[in-house]
Order: structure tokens, then C-alpha cells, then sequence
């Protein structure tokens, strides 16, 4: 069995996943990801997900060996924001012609392209993506990218999950496991202290983390490593001397959290900084594991007292919404922990869920979530973008909270939508956070354009006679000419 | 001569292409009722996926045959096969465009034969939808091959060939069917192969031009049906309007054929070679010359002179020259786009006085690139284009130049694809009178706007000789 698969294996067997546990042995080497089906998979490949999981590592070069799909379609995609280097966004790809593949040419290609980098851009180090091409051929990365860093002297760290080992998820986890086995550890920090934590799964999406981290100052914690969000490649080099981690998102980065606290003694815990009481109940562990590790008690109070204070500032910002949303009908359609957090906090101001995705939650969330629903009907793995789109143009709900992936479901069935993914402009964590989100949300469904596109054209209703003056009245009985119908004619 | 210069650094920085096969697939999204599939690791489409919803703000129908490891060991037939069933089951499409990735042309498979394969097992299941097959591997071409090739796919395996007048038997035999008085339109039928860089908003401008010469224009492929962003009642989970499988099937019975960009001299050429129709290659629509030619073949083909809209549109356009060109004569000029649209846009600015400092692109191989009005022509990606852009007054590229554009203090006019932070891009007219007439107000507001008021040090003609000694 190749390295790889080994670490595949490795990877599948993830003794900290919840959902993991519950399965036999047998079925727990498959993996989490779902067989994909041909003609009817959506979603990423597992290069995918290890570039989501280390591209926002900001100060590195990340060079991806391949023909020019897997860089060129998906370069500058992501919303995460960084402090201060942009190197992460500019895009470094061996493009392999044709000519590089049948001649054999890539590795050199590769170390080349390495050296070039190395010299126009210097940066701390290099990250070296594998891909199903690169795989394929038999180009062995690892020893290209150990010459390529004795040569250069500098990191040259190999990332080796070509796209058809598997999904986005299983990337992600590879991209954790080549942090462990070759950037973790490696430099030793001269200034490490009591309050030095590890927040892991946390992407500063939109700048989002800078709800959080001023919460953190306050409270005289530091973050050693955000990762992968604007984190620089020493601040990740010296993350094994934190004393505490949060796992933010926990299918992506568990095994490193896992992994993390057996070599290092960092203990971890899952949160979320998405809704009041989960950005509390956060703040609150990383304070009680830090005390745990041996730093001073009073910091548990300090944590309780600025969690009143703060809780007691966004909640009275989120009570003005109140009169606007109360009964307002949600629709949640995204995986992870963020559901149940976003649900106590909306249903708290008077909105009603009229469903939420549990795709991604652990077992503990499922059941908060169904408590808080009481009907367990509202509770679904995934939906068809079809039957989405019914029970949206049915008007079933006010509002859709997703990804990217579905909204313009969303917006074709005429319904206010709000980005609630990776993808989206804006930043939600945290105590602001959350009250930015209701802000999106009550703007989305007050919006005039609802009025203006749900009502059909006034003249597209009646024969046109010429005594009719324009009116606003509208007629009910008649049937109304699809659109569509008109098109088409005119294409013929 | 204009000296072209190839790659040579091994590391590509900022990519200027996009893939091929991407390509193929906005090919295939302007045929009615059709899903293009992209055969490789899903994660091909995922990318592309994204790319092209970007772009469009609209759901694009595209598909992956899902290659895993083992498939990538073993073949790929069954994935083909299965892809193409759950499709046709779940969507029941009137065509599957199947591009095929690096990852499966390294592989290298017999693709052509499994699908005949498929085909003929499953005769039953796929009945009534037609399968094309675009060999568009990623580490080859970029948008305008995807793009030619899926179009020459779709000619090949669609198109009835051999009906051009003299009519063939089969043409009479169609004839028969549709009826005697169908023929008198069908000699003002023009087919016309647009390439890729043509936007919704053009496509509907040419086709109403076309028109007013009481042409019947069959536009192929035509992204104007399917991808101009409306909002349908129903959910749709394939293209909805575009070029209709019909109108392929008949593309041999035009008089003549207009292919639009140097890269679809080869589609044009498998038509004639098929069917008979001559075809007439009109390298760009964009810049008053360029497209006088072209009304002035419309009205060659038609026997009708050109009607009076059309007049007052040149009118306008005439103006608009008169008043735009202040603006852009002796101004710099940096272009960064695929062979024909740096064509496009290099003679549109050189045709206003201004001068093309650094030009782009993405692959050597077009002859458009002989032509283009500038010293030299790199063969590139946006990080060469960075370099050679300083000093320039306006950058013209994708979005993607945004970076670029920001580093230089450079303003930046985006066209072509992927145009993923501005709305509209596919409604933005950029050919013919009045498209012309358009991009000469567009380019010279964005000047205007970055213009710097006087200031003595930028004045002082004694300083500025003393600095340069």
C-alpha cells in the first residue's frame, strides 16, 4: 500500500469523530464521504479541500503541480481575509503542456518552478500541491520538494492529496495531517506563554475572526495560530507550544485537533462563534481548559463578567429586530454546527424554523435541534435542488439561509436569501457577528424587490382593448403566460 | 511583423487561460435542453462550476462522471456510462456535451468507441438525445479551442450532412416533409458560428441585425436563449433556450455561413466540407470598418440594402468617434485576453489613436495573433502581463486582473471571462455600431475618471528636462 493510502486509511479511522464512533470497524474504513455518483455528484475533490484548508495561510507560496484546470479555474476564489501578506493570493501553477507530460518533464518542471518562486518572491516557505494528473504519471512530489529545500533553503512542504483520492472532506483532512508531518513543530517559539491558545477550522472568512479575537485581547488570551485563517507560516511552524485549541470546524481539521493533543499535550475542544450563546459557551471552555492546563482561576471570571456584558449588549441590539421578524418563516440549508447555535439564536428574537439541514451535526446537535423544533420533520440530511425550489415558489418560507450552492434556487423561486457559507461577503461571528447576520436577514426580506418580482406583468394578465386606461388593479382569474413559453417562441 | 514571444519561466503566475474543456462546456450551454459533462475527477467540474456561476450569477447545469482512484487505475467506461444514464434518467436532456480533462486524456482512452458502445447497449434508455463527445484536455488550448472544438463536435455528429443547393436527395426528401413553401426562407437562412468571446448582449444585437435584412439567422451555439439570466416559472435542470437540436440538424440547408473569430475557421471548414455551405470568416464585428464589411455582406447576401436603423446606428457611432477620441489618442494600452478577443480589442483601440504597449495571451497557435496591432505578442500568464503593463493607462482583461490593476494604480477595463466582480458582464455589448459605440464610452469614463488634475510639478517643462539629464 503507497504512503498515501496509508494515510487515507488513517485519516478514515478518526477515533475523535462522534460520527465516526458509532460505526462498525468495517465501515469505518471507508470513510465519511459517500461513494459519489457519476452524473449526479456535486462538490469538491479532496485537492479541493486541502487547498480551502492551507491556501489562507498568507505569507506562503502555494504552487499547484498540474495542467491548468486545477489552478486556473479556482484561483482568488475565497473570501478569507488576511492582516497583512497577500502572497496567498497570488496563484502559482506548473500549467503542464501536453510536451511537459509525454516527455517526462514535470518533476523537473516542478523544481524549477520552485526555484523561480524561491527567487522572485522569497517567501518563508512553499507549499506543493499533487494532482490527479501530477498522481498519475508518478511524480514523486516528495523527493522533488526535499531536493527543492535542501537546494533553496527554505520549506518546501509536499501536499499530497490528488483530486480522485476522494472528496473535498477527505482534503481537508490530508491538508491537516501535511501541516502535522511537516510544518507543525518545527520552529521553536521564544516568546511562548500561559495564554497562548490554538484556534484550528476557524477561516476568517470576510474578516469575521476580528469579532472574536478583540473579545480574546480583552480577556488577555493570545492566539499563537488561527488555522488556517490569516495565519503566517511561523505562527503555524510554532503552534505545538499553545496550552489550549478550539476546534472550530470539526469535520474539517478533527484528526489535527486529535493528533495535536497526543503529541503535544494541547487539549481541544469543538465550538462555534456562530450565535450568541455558542460564541459564550466558546469563550467559556477555552478559559476553563486554559485553567485546567494551570493558568490562574480569576481568568473564569473575567471570561463570565465580559460574557454578561456582551451578551447583554447584542441581545438588546437584537431585540430591535423583534418587531420586524417576529414569525418570520427560516429556511437553514448548511451543514455543520453553525445550525443549531443559528437557530437558538433566531428562534430567541421570534422567528419560526421551518427547517434546517443537519447534514454535517454531530449527534448532541441533532438532538438540541430537535427539541428546539419539535417537529422532527423540519430536520433534513439534504434536499434535491428540485424539491427545493418547490418548497420555496410555494412559499413555505421567508427566507433561505445557504451557501452558494443554492442560491439561485433561492432567487429563481423568487425568495429572499441570505449567504451564510464560505463564499459570503460578510462576516457573521461572534457577539457582532450574529447581529450583523439578523441585520442581512431583515434587509433580505424587507427588500422592495420582492413586491416588484413576484407580481406578474399587469398587461401579460388581460387582452389588450384599446379603452383600457393602465390600472393597478389586478385580475385574478385569468392565467398568466409563462415567460418561458414567450422565449422559446422567439428562439425558434 | 509582430514578434511572438513563447513561456519559458516553469512556474506559472496568475493564470491569464482557462481550461478547455470550461471552454467546451460554454459551448454546449448554448444549445437547448442540453448538460455538458465534464468527464475527470469531480472536482474538474466543481472548479469550473463555481467559475462559471460567477461569471453568469445564474445555476449552470454542468456534470462530472465522478473518476475515482480505481476508475483512474481501470478505465473509465463505467463512469462514462453510469453518468450518462443518471443524467438522462434524472434530467432527461435532448444532448449530453461530454468534455473530456486532463486527467482522462492522460489516461487516453478510446472515448469515441465507448460512447458508441454505450450507445448501442442502451439504445432503449437513450433514446431521443444525443451525445457529443469534445476531446478538450486541460494541459492543451484554452477557451476559444474548448469552445471551436465543441463546436466542430457538435457540426460533425449533428448536422445532416450534404443538403446545400444543388439540393441533394436528402434535401429534397426534407423538403417533401417540411413542405415546398418552407424553401423560399431557406435561401435567406445564414448559419452563423460565433466564437466564445461574443456576450448574451451581442449575440441578440447580431441576431437582430441579421434580421433586419430579412434574414433568418440559425446562430450556433447561442448562448442569447439560454444563459441572458431570466427567471423561469419552473426549476430547470438543463439549459433552457439556446440553439435547438433541429436547427443543428439543419445548419447544411443556409446559404452561407458566417463564422465569427479566427478560431472558428474550423468549425465553418467541417461545415462546408460536410454540407456545402461556403462559409465567410469575419475575424472582428468590433470598430466601424470591421463591421461596415459585415453589413455590407449582409447585404450581398440578402439583395437588400441596409435599412435605415442601421444607418442612424453608423451615424452614432461616427459621432461617438469624433467625440471619443481625445480621450484615447497616444494613450497606452496593456491587453491580456485569448488570441481573437486580444484581436478584438487591440484593433478597437488602435483604431482610436491609442497604442498597444503590451499585448497577451494564452496560446501561440492562432493565426489572429500575426495581425494583432502591436510590436509583440507574449504568449502568457497576468504575472507577464504585470510586468509589462507599467506605465500604461488602461489595463483590459479579465477579473482576474484586479490584482494587477491595484498593484500598478492602473485602471482596469474587464472583459472576457471570468468577470466575477462586476454585474452585467454578459448583457455589456461589444460588437457592431452600436456595441463599438458602447466600449469607446465605457473605456473613455474609466480614463476620464483616473485622470489627475494639473499640478506645477507635473506641468514644468524645465524640471521634467532636468530630472531626465
Amino acid at each position: 500500500m503507497s504512503s498515501l493510502n496509508v494515510k487515507i486509511q488513517d485519516v478514515f479511522n478518526e477515533p475523535a469523530c462522534e460520527r465516526n464512533r458509532s460505526k462498525a470497524s468495517n465501515v469505518r474504513n471507508k470513510g465519511c464521504s459517500k461513494p459519489l455518483t457519476p452524473g449526479a455528484a456535486a462538490g469538491g475533490c479532496a485537492f479541493d479541500g486541502a487547498k480551502i484548508v492551507l491556501q489562507p495561510i498568507t505569507d506562503v507560496a502555494h504552487l499547484v503541480h498540474a495542467p491548468l484546470a486545477c489552478e486556473g479555474n479556482s484561483w482568488d476564489n475565497r473570501g478569507t481575509a488576511s492582516s497583512g501578506p497577500t502572497l496567498w493570493r497570488t496563484s502559482f501553477t506548473t500549467d503542464l503542456t501536453e510536451q511537459d507530460i509525454v516527455t517526462g518533464n514535470s518533476e523537473r518542471k516542478l523544481f524549477k518552478a520552485i526555484r523561480q518562486i524561491k527567487e522572485a518572491y522569497a517567501p518563508p516557505a512553499i507549499f506543493v500541491y499533487a494532482t490527479c494528473v501530477t498522481a498519475l504519471i508518478g511524480d514523486d512530489i516528495e523527493a522533488v520538494c526535499k531536493r527543492a529545500e535542501e537546494t533553496c533553503g527554505l520549506p518546501v512542504v509536499p501536499i499530497n492529496a490528488p483530486g480522485f483520492v476522494g472528496s473535498k472532506n477527505l482534503g481537508n483532512k490530508l491538508a491537516g495531517e501535511a501541516l502535522l508531518d511537516h510544518v507543525i513543530g518545527t520552529v521553536e517559539p521564544d516568546d511562548a506563554g500561559p495564554y497562548d491558545i490554538n484556534i484550528l477550522g476557524e477561516f476568517n472568512l470576510s474578516g469575521e475572526f476580528w469579532f472574536v479575537k478583540p473579545l480574546l485581547d480583552r480577556l488577555g488570551i493570545r492566539v499563537r495560530a488561527c488555522i488556517p485563517g490569516d495565519a503566517r507560516y511561523l505562527d503555524i511552524a510554532s503552534a505545538h507550544r499553545a496550552r489550549a485549541a478550539m476546534l472550530v470546524c470539526s469535520t474539517a481539521l478533527i484528526n489535527l485537533a486529535r493528533k495535536m493533543e497526543e503529541r503535544w499535550d494541547i487539549p481541544f475542544f469543538e465550538g462555534s462563534f456562530y450565535g450568541i450563546t455558542a460564541t459564550s459557551e466558546a469563550l467559556r471552555q477555552i478559559a476553563e481548559l486554559l485553567v485546567k492546563k494551570g493558568t490562574d482561576q480569576e481568568i473564569l471570571d473575567r471570561t463570565d463578567t465580559l460574557i454578561a456584558e456582551e451578551e447583554a449588549i447584542a441581545w438588546k441590539k437584537l431585540e430591535e429586530y423583534r418587531p420586524r421578524l417576529e414569525g418570520k418563516r427560516v429556511l437553514i440549508n448548511t451543514g455543520g454546527v453553525k445550525s443549531w447555535s443559528l437557530v437558538h439564536a433566531l428562534m430567541e428574537i421570534g422567528m419560526e424554523i421551518v427547517g434546517t439541514s443537519v447534514k454535517k451535526s454531530t449527534v448532541e446537535d441533532k438532538e438540541r435541534i430537535r427539541q428546539a423544533l419539535k417537529d422532527e420533520h423540519q430536520m433534513f440530511e439534504s434536499m434535491a435542488p428540485r424539491e427545493l425550489y418547490a418548497l420555496l415558489s410555494e412559499h413555505k418560507a421567508d427566507i433561505m439561509l445557504s451557501g452558494g450552492r443554492t442560491q439561485f434556487i433561492a432567487l429563481k423561486a423568487k425568495m429572499p436569501w441570505v449567504d451564510i457559507n464560505q463564499e459570503r461577503h460578510r462576516p457573521y461571528a461572534g457577539y457582532d457577528g450574529m447581529v450583523e447576520l439578523v441585520r442581512q436577514i431583515d434587509l433580505a426580506i424587507h427588500n422592495p424587490v420582492w413586491s416588484q418580482v413576484r407580481e406578474p406583468a399587469p398587461w401579460e394578465d388581460r387582452p389588450a382593448t384599446k379603452e383600457q386606461l393602465p390600472s393597478t388593479r389586478r385580475d385574478t382569474d385569468t392565467t398568466r403566460v409563462a415567460p418561458s413559453k414567450s422565449r422559446q417562441a422567439r428562439c425558434r | 511583423m509582430v514578434h511572438i514571444h513563447r513561456q519559458t519561466k516553469s512556474a506559472t503566475v496568475n493564470p491569464l487561460k482557462s481550461s478547455q474543456p470550461l471552454g467546451a462546456a460554454l459551448a454546449f450551454l448554448g444549445v437547448d435542453g442540453a448538460i455538458p459533462l465534464f468527464h475527470g475527477s469531480q472536482g474538474c467540474t466543481s472548479f469550473a462550476l463555481v467559475l462559471c456561476v460567477r461569471h453568469f450569477k445564474e445555476t449552470i447545469p454542468l456534470q462530472t462522471t465522478a473518476m475515482d482512484e480505481l476508475a483512474t487505475v481501470l478505465g473509465g467506461a463505467a463512469h462514462l456510462e453510469e453518468a450518462i444514464l443518471n443524467l438522462k434518467k434524472r434530467a432527461n436532456p435532448r444532448l449530453i456535451g461530454i468534455c473530456t480533462t486532463a486527467l482522462v486524456e492522460t489516461r487516453s482512452e478510446d472515448f469515441a468507441s465507448q460512447i458508441a458502445n454505450i450507445k448501442r447497449v442502451r439504445a432503449e434508455e437513450l433514446a431521443g438525445m444525443e451525445i457529443v463527445l469534445a476531446n478538450t484536455p486541460d494541459f492543451d488550448g484554452g477557451l476559444e479551442e474548448g469552445w471551436a472544438r465543441a463546436v466542430a463536435a457538435m457540426i460533425q455528429r449533428i448536422t445532416l450532412p450534404g443538403q446545400q443547393a444543388p439540393r441533394s436527395k436528402k434535401a429534397t426528401l426534407i423538403e417533401r416533409i417540411k413542405g415546398p413553401s418552407k424553401q423560399p426562407w431557406k435561401r435567406k437562412k445564414v448559419a452563423i458560428l460565433p466564437g466564445w468571446h461574443l456576450t448574451v448582449a451581442d449575440i441578440e444585437q447580431l441576431r437582430e441585425m441579421v434580421e433586419s435584412f430579412g434574414l433568418k439567422p440559425v446562430i450556433m451555439p447561442d448562448v442569447s436563449g439560454s444563459l441572458d439570466g431570466t427567471v423561469p416559472d419552473r426549476w430547470m435542470p438543463n439549459t433552457y433556450g439556446g440553439t435547438s437540436i433541429e436547427d443543428i440538424q439543419q445548419l447544411g440547408t443556409a446559404v452561407q455561413c458566417i463564422a465569427i473569430g479566427e478560431h472558428m475557421r474550423r468549425p465553418a471548414q467541417l461545415l462546408q466540407k460536410l454540407t456545402g455551405v461556403p462559409y465567410v470568416l469575419v475575424q472582428s464585428l468590433t470598430g466601424l470598418k470591421n463591421v461596415d464589411r459585415f453589413v455590407s455582406l449582409l447585404s450581398e447576401i440578402s439583395g437588400v440594402p441596409a435599412p435605415a436603423k442601421i444607418h442612424r446606428r453608423r451615424s452614432q457611432l461616427q459621432d461617438a468617434l469624433l467625440d471619443g477620441h481625445f480621450h484615447f489618442a497616444g494613450k497606452k494600452i496593456a491587453i491580456a485576453a485569448e488570441p481573437d478577443q486580444l484581436y478584438q480589442f487591440a484593433t478597437f483601440f488602435t483604431g482610436l489613436g491609442a497604442e498597444i504597449i503590451s499585448a497577451v495571451t494564452t496560446t501561440g497557435e492562432s493565426e489572429i495573433l500575426e495581425k494583432v496591432p502591436a510590436e509583440s505578442v507574449h504568449i502568457g500568464d497576468l504575472g507577464d502581463f504585470e510586468d509589462l503593463a507599467g506605465g500604461a493607462d488602461l489595463l483590459v482583461t479579465h477579473s482576474h486582473g484586479r490584482q494587477a490593476a491595484e498593484r500598478l494604480g492602473i485602471p482596469l477595463l474587464r472583459v472576457g471571462f471570468p468577470v466575477f466582480d462586476r454585474l452585467g458582464s454578459q448583457h455589456k455589448l461589444t460588437v457592431l455600431y452600436r456595441g463599438t459605440r458602447d466600449l469607446i464610452f465605457e473605456a473613455a469614463n474609466i480614463i476620464q475618471a483616473n485622470q489627475h488634475a494639473p499640478s506645477p510639478e507635473s506641468i514644468d517643462a524645465l524640471r521634467k528636462r532636468r530630472n531626465a539629464e
